[in-house]
């Protein structure tokens, strides 16, 4: 148990999967306008990534590593990956639409967010258990969430102040970031 | 100008991929530590960009329009794995230091992008040099990020020592680095820097009423990413509103 808390608080805050990592650049940079779609996002990050590192893990362990099949771990988990993420889409419009109105949109971007399959190669990578792996896909996915609400909120305050021409879009939201990266090396006295 | 110079000069200078498109942001960031590295990533990318625009390019006609995107992603996948491989076997080092970021090359939007885009559209020699262009973008990209973080943050560029470092035991002065250029924040700083400085040059030319290439994807968002690969739907469902 204190090893499965130990993992998930390293991949949320010490290893910050876009702070440190720096995957899954593409939609914290572009889906942090605002605090609630940020936050959308977050939400659909956290389901999208727990579901594919259990069923990435589920695969490995049972078909490719017995199989000695190790080396197809990229084809199969992005295809896994880009098949799940349209079928829980699916499964979600029928099931729960409540659900399926707050994520919907932000599930088809999640294919090419590298921090799913980042965490399925990662979890191989580290030899984890099925369940670590899902501990581990946990934490890194609420990380992503903590860190793209944060940046959102910052974002949304920064509105309102003047920036120079020259560093007006991109590049204070990655100055934005870089203060936050730095802010997030507080955690690594944690473990 | 004949139509393969064209492509790499496209891709080097008017469509580079770092600079100008802002694509395949991730390894931009995570392996620019040091000039090495971010040659090391983009020559790799770049092989796999070749290979796999000819490999598209040749088959653009037996795929079926409705699975094409999951067909690339095959085809892509199978050459970062054969790449992987390669510099496991030869240059282990290099495959230590860029680690996970090598199978997630498949991911890079710049890949998936110019397949869509360009291979599955065009002839196969055309679509091997947009590959090497656009490879070649990138690496120039990658290198010049990697070579302003190396040498602010630890005084070297391609591991040679250019700036004396401080000594203080010796009582010999030098370059005191800054170590944070080659942690985390460094990489959004340097990146920061490069695109202010981007949109300044933008600025300037739009005041003097010149065409300019708009960023596209991250930026924007993937949201606007304009082909479908990355960011749309991977299998076609058929019940598309």
């Amino acid at each position: 148990m204190k090893e499965l808390l130990i993992i998930a608080i390293g991949s949320a805050l010490v290893n910050n999967v876009v702070l440190s990592q720096f995957l899954g650049i593409c939609p914290f940079l572009g889906v942090s306008k605002k605090v609630e779609t940020a936050s959308g996002m977050g939400g659909a990050v956290i389901f999208v990534i727990t579901i594919a590192s259990f069923f990435a893990g589920l695969i490995y362990k049972f078909i490719l590593a017995p199989l000695h099949f190790e080396y197809l771990q990229t084809i199969v988990f992005i295809l896994v990956i880009a098949a799940l993420v349209q079928f829980v889409e699916m499964f979600l419009k029928k099931a729960m639409p409540s659900l399926y109105n707050a994520l919907g949109v932000y599930l088809p971007l999640i294919t090419t967010n590298c921090a799913v399959l980042g965490v399925a190669l990662a979890n191989v990578q580290k030899e984890y258990s099925l369940l670590q792996g899902v501990i581990n896909g946990i934490g890194i996915s609420v990380g992503f969430a903590i860190a793209i609400v944060i940046l959102a909120g910052i974002r949304e305050k920064m509105e309102y102040n003047d920036v120079s021409e020259s560093f007006q879009g991109t590049p204070i939201v990655l100055i934005t970031s870089a203060l936050m990266a730095i802010a997030f090396f507080g955690f690594s006295g944690l473990i | 100008m004949s139509g393969c110079t064209e492509r790499v000069y496209n891709g080097l200078v008017k469509e580079n991929p770092t600079f100008v498109l802002m694509l395949g942001m991730c390894p931009t960031l995570a392996v620019t530590t040091s000039a090495i590295n971010g040659a090391g990533m983009g020559l790799s990318t770049t092989v796999v960009l070749v290979l796999s625009n000819m490999l598209i390019s040749m088959l653009r006609k037996i795929i079926p329009d409705s699975l094409r995107i999951p067909a690339f992603i095959v085809v892509v996948a199978s050459f970062v794995t054969i790449v992987q491989f390669l510099l496991q076997g030869f240059v282990p080092t290099l495959y230590d230091a860029l680690g996970l970021y090598i199978p997630l090359i498949v991911v890079n939007c710049i890949i998936l992008g110019r397949a869509e885009s360009y291979a599955s559209k065009n002839g196969v020699l055309l679509s091997i040099f947009d590959g090497v262009g656009m490879g070649l973008g990138f690496t120039v990209g990658l290198t010049a990020i990697g070579i302003v973080r190396e040498l602010i943050g630890a005084g070297k560029i391609f591991g040679y020592q250019l700036l004396p470092l401080a000594d203080e035991a010796a009582g010999k002065g030098g370059y005191v680095p800054v170590t944070i250029f080659i942690l985390a924040p460094g990489a959004f700083l340097v990146l920061a820097g490069l695109t202010a400085l981007q949109n300044k040059v933008k600025n300037n030319a739009k005041k003097k009423g010149k065409k300019v290439v708009e960023t596209a994807s991250c930026g924007e968002g993937c949201a606007s990413c304009t082909n479908s690969a990355c960011g749309g739907k991977v299998f076609p469902t058929g019940n598309e509103e």
